[in-house]
């Protein structure tokens, strides 16, 4: 086995990790919160692309520039879903609540491609080529900038709710939501709250993944998979576990291209999903179920 | 309910004889309201009656519409025999996934991620066979007759879509009724008191997803020998499996007239929006409008359609409930 | 003749025992209810007897078969039914579908499992409620079909977690006389009860837990008297603090 290589993959896919750990933050805060399962992440995330991508070609703004406003517009779509959607199905059947976050999902899928086109779209920014060499491997700059903001961001996200006023409720609320509510939080107001940040997380991971991926309107399925592998690996409503397992899934991934086609490396993390889920399902680190 | 019944049979009779009237389009879209009520039918069984839901059911449509027609172009094998095969291989795989899910306690959204997870290994792998085309899948030569499961026309897959919808609803219908199908309903409403009663909720799980898979890989078998063309994507992908569950949903879920009412509401809005937003160049603009139908229907029609037309007719038909 | 014997049951929770210890006999025939403060055990120990709750030591026989290792619906189908504290009615079915459920553990065609259920309905005062959705019953009748649903698998030993809780005087009269009904029809019973009237008209025996063990048994007279009881329940006086 080419050893340079193997690192080469190692270090791609510990940066692609982080972006991944990012947007798996984002489903894992929501589940821990509404105890819900966001089917429409990866479409979010897909939006998060679009936005960034249409700002760079309107304003000329760079991607890791343009961070903020796309991560913004998502938490209001993520705000406005939890307000008049995910409200109201709290106390649903599980198999109705499914059901219009998945219908979610499609809209969405459906409105990037009404919007843009079926075509794939890759921006070419000042930064999309550069690389610094670290021993036989090479290190994007834009994955190494990609991946700085994707834990620079994460990290924002976990002193929020440490620290905050706002983060203090949204994790009362998601310890225990009636004891919330009888202590005069306003439980609903809360819930559009964190799903925005959750949202808004998947957006920012979106912006992210633009300079190093062609955004196309259907690629949303595979990285609300992604996701959910992510999160089972970490735990469901553990964020500093999705993190890892962020981590953990890009590895694998990268370095499964090492022994099989690139384009079975999906496989892998269905595969993973699987057994995680059969011999340990509250994760590697444990969580809620 | 007698009353009820013979508004049922009626109905069948006009469906019997509206290919005298319809023209080739026409009849496409009532072989897809069919198959679509087929298809819901049967995922009504796990989901619906059983309460195990399943996003994955994709898996069963590819696996029937694989290996008939693998079959029939390896070994010169009738469809109709392909058919069972697939239903066999189906019944095989569902039960192993139920085996995971049930034996292992998943639950809830983990079974709907197992479900998710198991769809998307077999698209992938199909998507890696080159005996079955790989990627770009297989275009069936078309010989029309009986045998090859082919026909000139749309009559005969009006017919035989029918035929599902209605053999399969009533199987359906009797198994509501059965001792098994009551206690199927028992898991859905909570498994832990059906336990609580005697109720074995893993053998009645696994027969439930054994059916359920049986059934829909028919549909693949249909599927397949219709549209000539198959291939990883449209067989086995997410959104076959979202698609094939929206019609219980809106019309009702765990009734027999759910998915036939949903499937008569949806497909038709569902065919002709995507030919005049197409026309207008608004392609995904019909799955815009489905998707926000779905949102629409779960938040004010909780319990489908079917509640609604049952109260309508109720003084018509003298329902007892 | 004991129709089910626990024999040093003991069930953790991480580092909290639950149940430690736990001995005790019921007698064929017999009416022992368990009683306790609130968080003692009770619910737990049920759960062990009732294979819901796998216990980490001790052996539960029930007429002379260990119950080791089963399942809940193995242990229903021995003979062994329990009912839930906070009752579990299938909501979306009727009352006599529910009862059905029950049933079928011993009728295998749809018409016995009916004519076994509507038995029971009648029995248990539901007749006139049979084709009501569940999910539409007052308390009071909750509380009695969760009670008609466990009758209707046919139990030898029946397992009624605070039936009575939540019931007025009246309802809890009616409800006494049922259970000794049932207990007569030789179906043998043991109970969790914080409403001691029903417990006083019952019970021919009372085994009191704390803190998971057993610290008093006697007749019901006998046990309301007992020191340790009394302190268990209202905490000990300040002398002994």
């Amino acid at each position: 086995m080419n050893l340079a290589l193997a690192l080469q993959l190692l270090i791609q896919g510990i940066l692609l990790g982080g972006i991944y750990g990012l947007t798996a933050v984002g489903l894992s805060l929501i589940f821990g919160v509404m105890g819900v399962i966001n089917f429409a992440h990866g479409q979010m995330m897909v939006m998060g692309m679009y936005i960034s991508y249409w700002i760079l070609v309107l304003l000329g703004l760079d991607p890791y520039l343009s961070l903020p406003l796309a991560a913004g517009a998502i938490f209001i779509l993520g705000y406005v879903i939890q307000s008049t959607v995910v409200n109201r199905i709290l106390d649903f059947p599980e198999a109705m609540q499914v059901l219009p976050l998945v219908a979610m999902g499609l809209i969405l899928e459906n409105l990037a491609l009404l919007f843009w086109g079926p075509d794939h779209r890759s921006p070419s920014t000042a930064l999309s080529l550069a690389a610094i060499p670290l021993g036989s491997a090479t290190v994007d700059v834009s994955r190494l900038i990609a991946f700085a903001l994707a834990i620079a961001f994460t990290v924002a996200l976990f002193l929020f709710l440490k620290k905050s006023a706002i983060g203090t409720r949204i994790r009362a609320a998601a310890d225990n939501r009636l004891g919330a509510q009888l202590v005069g939080i306003k439980v609903d107001r809360i819930n559009n709250i964190a799903f925005g940040l959750g949202a808004a997380t998947t957006g920012a991971a979106g912006a992210l993944l633009l300079p190093l991926m062609p955004v196309s309107p259907h690629l949303g399925h595979d990285f609300t998979t992604t996701a959910f592998v992510v999160v089972i690996l970490g735990g469901m409503g553990n964020l500093l576990g999705a993190l890892v397992g962020g981590l953990i899934l890009g590895v694998t991934e990268s370095l499964a291209t090492l022994v099989l086609p690139a384009t079975l490396k999906q496989m892998i993390s269905f595969g993973l999903l699987v057994v995680i889920m059969l011999i340990r399902p509250q994760g590697l680190f444990g969580g809620r179920r | 309910m007698r009353r009820l019944y013979l508004l049922l049979g009626l109905l069948l009779l006009v469906l019997l004889l509206l290919p005298l009237v319809l023209d080739k389009y026409a009849l496409g879209i009532f072989v897809m309201i069919f198959f679509y009520a087929y298809l819901g039918q049967s995922w009504n069984v796990l989901t619906g009656y059983t309460g195990h839901i399943s996003l994955g059911h994709a898996l069963y449509v590819g696996i029937g519409a694989y290996v008939s027609t693998f079959l029939a172009q390896k070994f010169g094998l009738s469809p109709w025999l392909g058919m069972l095969a697939g239903g066999l291989l189906a019944t095989a795989v569902g039960l192993g996934l139920g085996f995971l899910g049930f034996r292992f306690g998943l639950r809830g959204v983990y079974f709907v991620i197992l479900t998710i997870s198991c769809a998307e290994i077999a698209r992938l792998a199909v998507s890696h066979i080159d005996a079955v085309g790989s990627f770009s899948g297989i275009f069936l030569d078309f010989n029309p007759g009986f045998y090859n499961f082919q026909f000139r026309g749309n009559v005969p897959y009006y017919y035989i879509s029918l035929g599902f919808m209605v053999l399969g609803s009533l199987a359906v219908h009797l198994l509501a009724r059965s001792r098994t199908g009551r206690l199927m309903v028992a898991i859905r409403e909570d498994e832990q008191a059906a336990l609580a009663l005697g109720v074995n909720s893993f053998k009645y799980s696994m027969t439930a997803i054994g059916i359920s898979a049986f059934m829909t890989s028919l549909a693949g078998t249909f599927y397949a020998n219709y549209v000539y063309y198959l291939s990883p994507n449209s067989m086995f992908g997410m959104g076959l499996s979202i698609d094939l569950i929206l019609r219980p949903i809106i019309g009702g879920l765990g009734t027999v007239l759910g998915p036939i009412i949903g499937s008569f509401v949806l497909t038709p809005l569902s065919e002709v929006s995507r030919a005049y937003f197409a026309k207008g160049g608004l392609e995904g603009m019909h799955l815009v409008l489905y998707g926000v139908l779905a949102i629409l229907v779960v938040l004010f029609m909780r319990q489908g359609i079917l509640v609604y037309i049952k109260r309508a007719l109720k003084p018509l038909l003298k329902l007892e409930d | 003749m004991n129709i089910l014997s626990v024999q040093d049951l003991g069930k953790n929770f991480g580092g909290l025992t639950a149940v430690k210890d736990l001995s005790f006999k019921l007698k064929q025939g017999e009416i022992l209810a368990l009683i306790g403060p609130n968080g003692a055990g009770k619910t737990t120990v049920f759960a062990c007897l009732s294979g819901f709750l796998r216990a980490e030591q001790g052996q539960v026989i029930l007429e002379g078969q260990s119950l080791w290792g089963l399942s809940p619906h193995q242990i229903c189908a021995l003979g062994l039914a329990r009912t839930f504290q906070i009752v579990r009615p299938f909501l979306n079915i009727s009352v006599l579908d529910n009862v059905m459920v029950g049933a079928f553990l011993r009728q295998k065609s749809v018409a016995k499992a009916r004519e076994a259920a509507l038995k029971v309905l009648d029995f248990m005062g539901l007749a006139r409620q049979a084709h009501k959705e569940a999910g539409g019953l007052p308390l009071p009748q909750r509380k009695r079909l969760e009670l008609a649903k466990a009758l209707a698998t046919g139990p030898r030993v029946l397992l009624l977690d605070e039936v009575m809780a939540g019931l007025n005087p009246t309802e809890v009269d009616e409800l006494i006389a049922l259970i000794r009904d049932i207990n007569r029809q030789g179906v043998s019973i043991l109970l969790i009860e914080h409403v001691m009237r029903g417990v006083m008209a019952l019970a021919q025996r009372v085994l009191v837990i704390n803190y998971g063990q057993l610290i008093a048994q006697g007749t019901p007279a006998e046990v309301v008297g007992n020191q340790e009881v009394i302190a268990a329940y209202l905490g000990r006086g300040l002398k002994h603090a």
